[in-house]
């Protein structure tokens, strides 16, 4: 077989059904086969959507996300995409073409070093030199991709090695005498970890994203229902458990609940499983949990210890571990701590206020949204103001649910990830949620999205300004709003002129997203009253064959709350009435 | 405080780049054609050295970490020097090389090529002891070393 014909037939037997990509001169021996293949292709816009596509496809499905790309353009394109996959931990393989190899180094047409280029941003990568690596690379790629602590993996093909020969087929094994994850936890330790539950008397279960990766929820909320411990997730995690349980705080962390950050805070004892102590979580570390002893469950032996030091760590699949810990372990007394931590959920919920005839909020929105799919949807989300609402007012009830780029923030984002899961998730219903400015970031998938008629919700919080840069500014930077107002008519103080309420008015901000919509052939709606959210929701979900793009025109200046300001202690939290006091 | 690290890795393409990426290492085949010994000399305290041994374990292509701290070992070091030579300096600086078990390599009217190798520590007292002659061009490989038992 050609090299070419080897890459379908690989992937084929890795069990690939769906690969977003875009062709180029590189890849065209590739392509040439494509479409003769079992394999779909979804052509992309920008090679840029086709890598969030492979990375929700994988966040929502547990299974490999791949994406391909020509040399040069093509490959850089999808690098802030495999950097997303590769800080949230997510299985993608991007195939890329690369020059001939008598090329490589000759400055040609199209040609950039790939595998230098995203060797700090993946797990692991490949420039193929024969095509009788090519099958054990591909076979090789899927293993380190999902295996282990999951990451994107590279593979580069010059062009001349798709067209050679080999007589090389898919092995049955890989050889990787470097690469043993460890999956099951050490026995000894898993009963510390009982022990120092039995013993606790205020403990904390942290869960991050690696419970989804391993898929190990039902295990978390077994532990969760047999120890009776308080549970609080990163936004990695959320999903992990059902929020409507009475013993979830839902997300801790900068913009946390104040219950959950609370519980860090007062915690004798912090199980953490399958998350990674990350700034945005912990804010100052020398103050994060002061009074607590630390458990990390987790796979990656880097994690453990890295910014926190802990306690009883166990090396492991959470999976794997968990269910040999639900086995011996026994809860200990905590019916004072779980009153204290319930009377803080009651007496510090989040909050905000909508008004009958007041601007829509944002939060209102997402209830909204939530309450008509009843909770039961696939949210992706942008990167910013809109996120951390996502984050908080959805109530994420079940596993894989949530796709969001949580480590890199990556705006744009979202909307190629709802794609990426309608294709992995045809039956389910997919909602994006996106800022005006985060959704502009991506807006050329509308075409693909048309395409392939997926009925995707997308709503738009609009709020004319790059929101959580305008909130930074506002609280920080003395609220000079230095070039975050998108507003067409901002005056020199950066305070956007409002658009006019009527519905069917002329906007005075760019771009017109209901004409946009339309000039893709999606189906476009604007919102400038609460009265009119819940309708326009529950019009839009009747659409079975278009996205349909929603404008809400929100609340301009609403900020997320509560906060945790960079580089405070955890709970050193600020809300709307108490920032001036900074 | 300073440590030699011992690393197998696969003899696969970009490997000395991955761990250059983080530290300066030699690196050489081993018995094996297939794996190559790197030996990598890093200062830092327990929780820093903690984590390079975790992130060298992370790459892929890595096989075995071995620190050396505490166990006995032996690292030796090869260098070529060019050095200025008249007439008058000829002897002492063959004098020097035969002291230090240093091999002159190659000998032009004007300068000599010495092959040394040894401990760093020896290593650094022949340069010094040339550096007043005029060293020319120096190459270094870097450490490589090897555990005792």
């Amino acid at each position: 077989m050609k090299g070419a014909e080897l890459v379908i037939d690989c992937l084929v037997k890795e069990g690939v059904d769906v690969i977003f990509g875009f062709p180029g001169g590189s890849v065209l021996d590739i392509f040439d086969l494509i479409n003769r293949s079992d394999l779909k292709l979804v052509l992309v816009r920008h090679e840029q959507g086709a890598a969030h596509m492979a990375d929700a496809y994988a966040r929502s499905t547990g299974k490999v996300g791949v994406c391909i790309a020509t040399s040069g353009p093509g490959a850089t394109n999808l690098v802030t995409g495999i950097a997303t996959a590769y800080m949230d931990s997510i299985p993608i393989v991007a195939l890329t073409g690369q020059v001939p190899t008598p090329m490589i180094g000759n400055d040609a047409f199209q040609e950039a070093d790939v595998t230098g280029i995203t060797r700090p941003i993946t797990k692991h990568n490949y420039l193929v030199k024969t095509a009788d690596e090519l099958p054990s690379v591909i076979k090789e790629a899927f293993y380190i991709a999902r295996s282990g602590r999951p990451g994107p993996v590279v593979i580069d093909i010059p062009k001349d090695v798709q067209k050679a020969e080999s007589s090389k087929r898919y092995p049955e094994k890989h050889e990787l005498p470097g690469y043993k994850p460890t999956i099951e936890g050490h026995v000894r330790q898993i009963r510390k970890v009982a022990a120092a539950v039995k013993e606790a008397k205020r403990p904390l279960v942290y869960a991050g994203g690696g419970i989804l990766l391993s898929g190990a929820w039902d295990e978390l909320r077994a532990f969760i229902r047999k120890t009776g411990i308080p549970v609080t997730t990163t936004l990695m995690g959320l999903g992990a458990v059902d929020e409507t349980h009475p013993l979830s705080l839902k997300m801790l962390g900068m913009h946390g609940t104040k219950y959950a950050n609370m519980a860090v805070c007062e915690a004798d004892l912090v199980i953490a499983i399958g998350a990674r102590f990350d700034d945005r979580v912990t804010g100052r570390l020398d103050q994060f949990a002061a009074h607590a002893r630390f458990i990390h469950i987790d796979i990656d032996p880097s994690s453990i210890s890295k910014n926190i030091k802990v306690d009883i760590p166990v090396v492991g699949d959470c999976k794997h571990v968990l269910e040999k810990l639900n086995e011996i372990v026994e809860p200990g007394d905590y019916a004072d701590w779980v009153k204290t931590v319930t009377a803080w959920k009651e007496q510090y919920p989040l909050r905000y206020t909508q008004e009958a005839d007041g601007p829509v909020k944002p939060q209102y929105v997402i209830e909204q949204v939530c309450d008509a799919v009843n909770g039961n949807a696939i949210v992706t989300t942008d990167v910013g103001q809109h996120q951390m609402w996502a984050a908080q007012f959805f109530t994420h009830r079940y596993p894989r649910s949530f796709c969001s780029s949580g480590g890199l923030g990556t705006m744009g984002y979202g909307f190629p990830a709802a794609i990426g899961a309608q294709f992995g998730n045809p039956d389910k219903r997919v909602v994006c949620f996106a800022g005006d400015g985060s959704i502009q970031m991506n807006v050329q998938e509308l075409a693909t999205a048309v395409d392939h008629k997926l009925p995707l919700l997308v709503c738009i919080l609009d709020n004319r300004y790059l929101g959580m840069v305008r909130q930074w500014q506002r609280l920080f930077y003395g609220r000079n709003y230095s070039h975050t107002c998108l507003a067409e008519t901002a005056d020199r103080s950066g305070e956007p002129r409002m658009a006019p309420t009527q519905k069917e008015a002329a906007p005075t901000y760019h771009p017109d997203f209901v004409k946009l919509a339309e000039a893709y052939g999606a189906v476009g709606m604007r919102v400038s009253t609460p009265g009119e959210v819940r309708p326009a929701i529950d019009e839009a979900l009747k659409e079975t064959a278009r996205p349909v793009w929603i404008d809400f025109l929100v609340a301009p200046e609403e900020d997320v709350w509560p906060m945790v300001p960079a580089g405070a202690a955890i709970h050193e939290m600020i809300d709307e009435s108490s920032y001036t006091l900074l | 405080m300073k440590h030699i690290i011992s690393v197998l890795v696969q003899n696969k393409f970009g490997v000395l780049s991955r761990v250059a990426n983080l530290f300066s290492a030699s690196v050489g085949e081993t018995q094996d054609h297939s794996i190559s010994r790197m030996t990598i000399v890093v200062e830092g305290d327990d929780p820093i050295l903690e984590q390079i041994n975790k992130q060298l374990n992370k790459l892929v292509d890595v096989i075995k970490v071995v620190d050396f701290e505490g166990g006995e070992f032996v690292d030796r070091e090869l260098v070529l020097v060019k050095i200025n030579v008249t007439s008058h300096t000829r002897p002492e600086i063959m004098q020097v090389v035969d002291i230090f078990r240093a091999r002159i390599v190659n000998v032009r009217e004007r300068h000599f090529t010495v092959e040394v190798t040894g401990t760093e520590g020896k290593i650094n007292a022949f340069l010094d002891l040339m550096r007043p002659f005029g060293i020319k061009e120096l190459a270094r490989t870097g450490k490589v070393a090897m555990a005792r038992a």
